[in-house]
Formats: C-alpha cells, sequence, structure tokens
C-alpha cells in the first residue's frame, strides 16, 4: 500500500498481493500489530532490485547525450488503488467495530496512536524516496534538507510538513489527555527549543558530511568507468588498430579485423545476450563468429525464442556450424543468414546462402561434410536436417528438433 | 521511377554522411543533410524529399522524435531508418514512430539504393533482423482478449512471409517460394508495417523494453 511491502511479500511467496493485504488488514485489528509488523518489514527489507535492469553501455550513454528517448515504461498497476482503498476502508470499519464493543485500545490512546502513525508514515515514506532517488544517483548534490527531501520539489515539502503536523499533534493530544491542557505551551515550547538547538549544533556538520560522501562516491564511479573504458579501448580496439596497419594491402584481412572489431564493440556497448554457450541463440552466434573470423563472410544470425542448451541443442550448434562452414568454403557468397526459432517445443534452425548451390542428390565426394556431419549427426540426436540447394540458386540448410518437456520455459 | 529520387540525409557523423553521399550517385539526388533533430525537422519541412534516411540515434531526442515532429506538419513525409546499433527498443521505437523501414548502416550501397526506391513507392523495407524482431514482439502466446484482435495478431500468411524474410529471404525469392507476386509479398509487409505501428498491444513495448538487442 505504502511501501510496497505486501507487493513485495506476495512475489515472494508467489500468492496474490490482494490475499497478503487482506492479512495485513486483519493483523491490524489485533491491536494494531498488523500495521507494527508492516512498519517494520518495511524498514527491514531490502528494496527488491529495480525491474529496469541497467541499460547496455551503448544505450545509456546514447540516452545521456539525448541521442534517443527513452522508452516511457510506465509498471505502475493502475487497477490496483480502488481495491487497496476498499481495503483500508474495511480495515478502519472493523477496527472502529472493535473500539466500538470496547475490545480493542482504549479511545485515549488509539486516536493519538493513529495520527502519529500516519504522520510517521508520511515521513519514513518521503525519506524512503529520497533514499531511492540518492541510490538512482539522479539528484546531483544531496545537502541535509535533500535527505529527507529528495528531489520531489514542493509535493515533498507538503508531505514533509503534514507528517510533522500530524505527529506534533498526536503527541499535542496525549499530553493534554494525561497533563491537562496547560502543561501544553509548555512542552511544545521545551521541544522547539530542543530541536532547534540540536539542528544549530550538528546541522553544518551533518551537511558538509553529506556532501562529502556524495562527491567522493561521484568521484569513485567515475574514475572507475573511465578505467573500465580504457581497458576496453587498449585491449580491443587499439590492437585491431595496430593489426589493421600493418595488413593494410590486405583488404581482406583488413575486412576480417574491422568486422571483428565491430562485433565486439557492439557486443560490448549493446549488449544483454546471454553468456555464450548457455542459451540456444548465444552458441549459435558464438560459432557464427568463429566462422567469420575463419573464413572471410559475414554471418549474421537472427533468432526468434530461445531455450537453454543441452547435449542434444548443442549437436545442433554443430551441425550448424558445420553448414556455415560449407556455405563460406563452397557457395562462393560472402553472406550466410542464420535463423533460429523456438516455438513452443520445436526448435528450427536455417542456414542460407545465396551462392553457388549444388544438386543435393549428386552429393560429390568433397562435400561429404553434409551427409556425415550435418544429416548424420541431426539424425543420431532425434531431430532432422533438410538441404535445398539446385546449381546457382543458393543452399538452405534447414535443421529441426523437437525438446523433451521443458514446454514452460521454452519461447518467450 | 522517371525522376531521380530525392533524399534527405540525417546522421550525426560527418564521415557516414560523406560516404552514403558517395555510394548514392545516380539514381539519387541528395537535396539535404541534417545532423540533429531540430536542423533535421527544418531541412525536411524544407526540401520536402521522397525519402528521408534517418539515423536513430540522434543529438536532440532521437530519429523517432524527427519522425513524430515532421509527421505533425507534414504526415505523408516518407522515412527510411539506419542504424548501428540494433537494439530492438530503438528499432521498433523509431518504426512505432511512424518509419517506414529499417535497415543496418553496413548495408551496401545497391541495396541501400533498392531500399530507398521500395520505401519511395510506399512499400515497407524490412530487414532480416527487424523481420526476426517482429516475429519474436508477435510471438503467439497472449491470450487475453484484445479490444482490436486484428492488429495484435500476424496472420499465418504474414507469419510466413515474415520467417522467410528472416532466414535471409529477398522479397522476390519469397514470392517464389511461396507461390504469390511481389506485389502481395510487399502488401503483407505493408500489412505487418501497419500492424507494428498501430498495434497498442502492451506485450509489444513490454517486450520491446525488456530486450533490447539480439
Amino acid at each position: 500500500m505504502a511501501g510496497g511491502v505486501a507487493a513485495g511479500l506476495a512475489d515472494h511467496f508467489g500468492v496474490d498481493v490482494f490475499w497478503v493485504r487482506l492479512a495485513f488488514v486483519a493483523g491490524t485489528w489485533v491491536n494494531g500489530f498488523g500495521v507494527l509488523v508492516y512498519i517494520a518489514l518495511w524498514r527491514l527489507l531490502p528494496q527488491g532490485d529495480a525491474a529496469d535492469p541497467e541499460e547496455p553501455a551503448g544505450l545509456a550513454s546514447a540516452t545521456r547525450r539525448g541521442l534517443r528517448t527513452p522508452g516511457r515504461t510506465s509498471r505502475l498497476p493502475g487497477g490496483d488503488k480502488g481495491q487497496t482503498l476498499a481495503l483500508i476502508v474495511l480495515g478502519l470499519g472493523v477496527l472502529l467495530l472493535l473500539e466500538h464493543l470496547g475490545w480493542g485500545l482504549t479511545a485515549g490512546l488509539f486516536w493519538p496512536l493513529l495520527i502519529a502513525v500516519a504522520g510517521l508514515a508520511l515521513l519514513w515514506r518521503q525519506a524512503d524516496e529520497a533514499q531511492r532517488q540518492r541510490w538512482a544517483g539522479t539528484s546531483p548534490d544531496v545537502p541535509v534538507l535533500g535527505l529527507l527531501l529528495g528531489s520531489g520539489g514542493w509535493a515533498a515539502v507538503i508531505r514533509l510538513g503534514l507528517g510533522g503536523v500530524l505527529l506534533a499533534t498526536a503527541i499535542g493530544v496525549f499530553v493534554a489527555q494525561s497533563r491537562g491542557v496547560e502543561a501544553l505551551g509548555a512542552v511544545a515550547i521545551a521541544t522547539v527549543l530542543a530541536l532547534l538547538g540540536l539542528a544549530l549544533l550538528l546541522g553544518p556538520w551533518i551537511h558538509r558530511l553529506s556532501r562529502d560522501l556524495a562527491a567522493e562516491r561521484r568521484e569513485r564511479v567515475r574514475s572507475q568507468e573511465r578505467a573500465d573504458m580504457a581497458a576496453h579501448l587498449h585491449d580491443s580496439v587499439l590492437q585491431t588498430l595496430a593489426l589493421l596497419q600493418r595488413h593494410a594491402g590486405d583488404a581482406r584481412t583488413v575486412a576480417r579485423l574491422a568486422r571483428r572489431q565491430e562485433r565486439e564493440l557492439r557486443d560490448w556497448l549493446y549488449a544483454d545476450s546471454a553468456p555464450a554457450g548457455e542459451t540456444l541463440r548465444a552458441a549459435l552466434t558464438a560459432v557464427a563468429n568463429e566462422v567469420e573470423d575463419r573464413h572471410d563472410v559475414t554471418v549474421e544470425v537472427v533468432g526468434v525464442g530461445d531455450v537453454p542448451m543441452d547435449d542434444r541443442l548443442s549437436a545442433m550448434v554443430r551441425a550448424a556450424g558445420e553448414a556455415m562452414v560449407n556455405a563460406a568454403k563452397h557457395s562462393g557468397s560472402d553472406h550466410v543468414d542464420v535463423y533460429a526459432e523456438t516455438a513452443g517445443s520445436s526448435v528450427e534452425v536455417f542456414v542460407r546462402d545465396r551462392g553457388a548451390g549444388f544438386d543435393p542428390d549428386a552429393i560429390p565426394d568433397g562435400r561429404l561434410g553434409v551427409r556425415e556431419s550435418i544429416l548424420g549427426r541431426m539424425e543420431r540426436h532425434g531431430g532432422s536436417a533438410d538441404v535445398r540447394s539446385a546449381p546457382g540458386e543458393g543452399t538452405e540448410v534447414q535443421l529441426s528438433m523437437t525438446l523433451q518437456e521443458r514446454d514452460e520455459e521454452s519461447s518467450r | 521511377m522517371k525522376s531521380a529520387l530525392t533524399v534527405v540525409l540525417v546522421d550525426d557523423h560527418q564521415m557516414f554522411r560523406t560516404g552514403v553521399r558517395s555510394e548514392l550517385g545516380g539514381s539519387i539526388t541528395i537535396v539535404g543533410e541534417a545532423e540533429d533533430v531540430d536542423s533535421a525537422v527544418a531541412v525536411i519541412l524544407d526540401k520536402a524529399p521522397d525519402v528521408v534516411l534517418l539515423d536513430v540515434h540522434l543529438p536532440g531526442g532521437g530519429g523517432a522524435e524527427v519522425v513524430r515532429r515532421v509527421h505533425q506538419r507534414s504526415p505523408d513525409r516518407k522515412f527510411l531508418a539506419l542504424s548501428v546499433s540494433d537494439a530492438a527498443e530503438d528499432v521498433i521505437g523509431v518504426i512505432r514512430a511512424g518509419a517506414r523501414g529499417y535497415v543496418t548502416k553496413n548495408i551496401t550501397g545497391p541495396e541501400l539504393v533498392d531500399a530507398i526506391r521500395r520505401v519511395a513507392d510506399g512499400d515497407a523495407v524490412f530487414s532480416p533482423r527487424l523481420a526476426g524482431f517482429v516475429l519474436d514482439a508477435f510471438a503467439g502466446t497472449i491470450e487475453v482478449a484484445q479490444v482490436d484482435e486484428d492488429l495484435d495478431r500476424l496472420t499465418e500468411r504474414e507469419r510466413e512471409v515474415m520467417r522467410l524474410i528472416a532466414r535471409g529471404y529477398a522479397y522476390k525469392e519469397v514470392a517464389k517460394e511461396l507461390f504469390i507476386s511481389i506485389k502481395t509479398v510487399e502488401t503483407h509487409v505493408s500489412s505487418v508495417l501497419r500492424k507494428l505501428q498501430l498495434s497498442s498491444r502492451h506485450e509489444l513495448t513490454r517486450w520491446a523494453s525488456d530486450r533490447r538487442l539480439i
């Protein structure tokens, strides 16, 4: 409701958020126990990762420099508010009913408590948001007020003020009830004086401390980024440039080196792909890169859906790699298209070139690789392969396989 | 086309603009260049070219912003997006903003001329990668009844065409494979483009932000 605790728990236990909220509301009937638990959890539970993972370096940089409009992804579930409101009203109703029946807290304690809880909730909520923003690193400077205010502007000030007033009212009501109204003035003045003194003593110190901390953190992050960047540029780009100069006369080598560097840089800037070997797509891409390096061709891999690798799929990837090598060596074309599709439990991989082609019924001796390492390998692992080609028409190898019992994690 | 096509070239890299200029000789006339969103909008509205070659990443808000602002004033202007990033989010973003096609920057000169011509004729240009994105985005896992079902689903035929394009088939080869005319292939692709632009499927936006790249 307020801090997302119910939603977090629901997520954790895999139940609908409604039931968790109901449990909390029911908990409040027992002398406000639910509220206490809620607040405790809110304080103690770690905040989950924001749903938005870190952007790849290239995209983040493009966003920062205003080269692209970042995706507007609002993740606030809109229809949730009515339900929450209904729950709160229901909870309050039952609370009042219990009150009426004399089962709950005495009225003298109840109202101050309720107001105090509301005030605290507002204050903490504000601090919570300020903290989140600081973690996200959006507020550039963090003065001491910023700790509480964040960059929320007037809404934050109003919220903060309201929280403070509620809390003060709660204390006032409590004091008035226990000591009589006369004591109220004296207590209020004493409190204000004490707070002022504390603020004067500690304010500047806290202010400077927080500024220094923020500056230091920013500097550290920046220098780490710079170091990473420098290391990467040295490892790959600089080496490639040196190689390019040494091979300046050899067009094929230059093209190959440039292509490889492009791939690496692209990977580094924009990658979100799984580590090689973990999923079908990543494995195919790895094989395709190898073929590009060895045979002076470009291999473009396009994938739809993805699956985690297993033994049979690695056989399929090896067969696909063989088909790519064949296309690179024999077709005479300098471009190979690879398309992998996972739909439900069936996986298909197509490897296609627009080169010379051949007559598949008369596979010459030199092409024994096709029969053995592609057709044979697929059949041994329970899949199938089909070669379509005709002289002058290019070649397309189709590999198919059915996965067993993994339907729920297959495609997305 | 009878007369040479006119093109405005929008890219923030001078070197790339020079390269494209030298590659597009003859059949295509470059009537203007721009290097950021504001100047691009001004040049395009001024020159009214047949096709705008548009970089996805541009200072001032990106290619999608250019398409949006030009289309407010001149809804018929045609855009072909060029990108080096290949990030699905950006590619789909610029297409949904109103571009009629997407090609990568390492496309060869003749292929680029061909793509420009196709866009000028009012057709859509899908690279294998874009076709892959589309198939992924419209993957058949959606169960919820949608308001406008036609927009949220690809027909069997459109899916077939997209699959062949993703497999590296040119339009001509797709036509031959499916025993249909090239014109029919173009119609299917245009219809997929329309769905991609108009579908409000929330899956589509979520998908695009989940998967930034292949």
